[in-house]
């Protein structure tokens, strides 16, 4: 079973999701953590625990050997990415728009441009209680996401059983690297808020995830610092379920800030995660959403 | 000396594009010649990464010795450029292909 949390909107609450519905599910499952948004990951912020491994990852980058090219140009024309540019007598290649797909080099007809490999970031495998947690953190200076989500996503495959709950914890928005975090999942949770943004780029997901034709529903976060009517017709309208809501309170903020978990602090957001976690436990059953 | 225009048109008259590497149309004046060529760059508009680039690649395949746009090319094109050795003019996004020929004539566009 693989749940990515997902949102459209930064902020409304993915992290605060994933860390404690898996520490919620690991009273009773085996959990896998894996915080894919990479390019600012924070599940650690909340989840304290021994180190067991860390990787360096890395991604591989074509470079030009001038001494065999024969200019033919084949290299320029097969890159979608516009990431090798022939001129004149010279090929260009820009790594911050290379996305490693290796076509430039397999094709090139006399192997002028062999794949070099460069550092994009480090993997670390922390074991939490009983939560595996894996996170990835992108280098500063690197603008792609994607590779290192799905060599991320290549590890944990490699390292844990099938029997374990897999908990996605997805980049925000919804452009690649949040269809890298979730294009494997089974299940996907939207979370939003009642505020206008959370709305309209709840909106955003949705398409999203119908484009991707994934199961996927719906909590609301900081339920009651606006009116969710908008969000409850729109979910209604377009047969979404509404999971659960969280409450909008001063108390989850601060244990919030202070770096810790909320499920098992406050009865009201403690019977709100159940509610989720029985939720998805359904779903791992193949029951309905 | 090729002079190459970013512009939203095909003629003289024609605003400028601010943009570069999505510029909708790119102009050439070849001075010796007088004549004006212009290539249509709107497919560009498909590309999600690195138009940039791409549209450098063009003007250095359309032989320019000069560029006179608006904003100026971001760091991957100005990487192409400055090896392909093109002088860079900015600061004409606002005005139309006649005017920015002219301010480049002045000297009053501001060397990228």
């Amino acid at each position: 079973m693989k749940i990515a949390i997902a949102s459209g909107k930064g902020g409304t609450g993915k992290t605060t999701l994933s860390v404690n519905l898996a520490a919620l599910l690991s009273e009773n499952h085996k959990v896998v953590l894996t915080d894919l948004d990479v390019e600012e990951p924070n599940s650690g912020l909340f989840l304290h625990g021994n180190l067991v491994q860390k990787e360096i990852m890395y991604k591989h980058i074509p470079e030009w050997e001038e001494s065999t090219c024969t200019l033919c140009g084949e290299c320029q024309k097969n890159c979608n990415f516009h990431a090798i540019i022939q001129l004149g007598q010279q090929i260009m290649v820009f790594p911050e728009l290379c996305h490693s797909c290796y076509a430039c080099s397999e094709l090139c007809p006399t192997f002028s441009l062999p794949m070099i490999r460069q550092r994009m970031g480090e993997l670390k495998y922390r074991k939490v209680k009983e939560i595996d947690f894996v996170e990835s953190h992108l280098d500063i200076g690197q603008e792609q996401a994607v590779p290192l989500i799905a060599q991320t996503l290549g590890y944990v495959e490699e390292h844990f059983g099938h029997d374990e709950i897999r908990i996605y914890d997805a980049p925000p928005g919804t452009s690649c690297p949040v269809i890298e975090a979730s294009k494997g999942a089974d299940y996907i949770i939207l979370v939003t808020e009642p505020t206008p943004f959370g709305f309209h780029d709840l909106k955003l997901a949705v398409e999203t995830m119908l484009e991707m034709q994934k199961k996927f529903g719906v909590v609301i976060n900081r339920h009651g610092i606006g009116d969710d009517k908008e969000i409850r017709d729109y979910c209604k309208n377009n047969k979404i379920p509404i999971i659960a809501t969280i409450p909008n309170k001063r108390e989850i903020a601060r244990l919030y800030s202070g770096g810790e978990l909320i499920y098992d602090k406050l009865e009201d957001v403690r019977a709100a995660f159940e509610k989720i976690r029985d939720h998805v436990l359904r779903i791992g059953k193949g029951g309905r959403s | 000396m090729k002079i190459l225009f970013t512009t939203k048109g095909m003629d003289w008259n024609a605003m400028m594009d601010p943009r570069f590497g999505r510029a909708d149309f790119l102009l050439i004046y070849d001075e010796e010649k007088d004549v004006f060529k212009y290539l249509d760059n709107r497919d560009i508009e498909k590309e999600a990464h690195g138009a940039g680039p791409k549209t450098a690649q063009k003007i250095f395949d359309l032989g320019a010795d000069v560029i006179i746009t608006g904003n100026g090319p971001g760091g991957n094109a100005s990487a192409v450029l400055e090896k392909a050795g093109v002088e860079i003019f900015v600061g004409a996004g606002n005005m139309n292909v006649k005017e920015a020929y002219q301010a480049y004539e002045n000297k009053t566009l501001e060397k990228f």
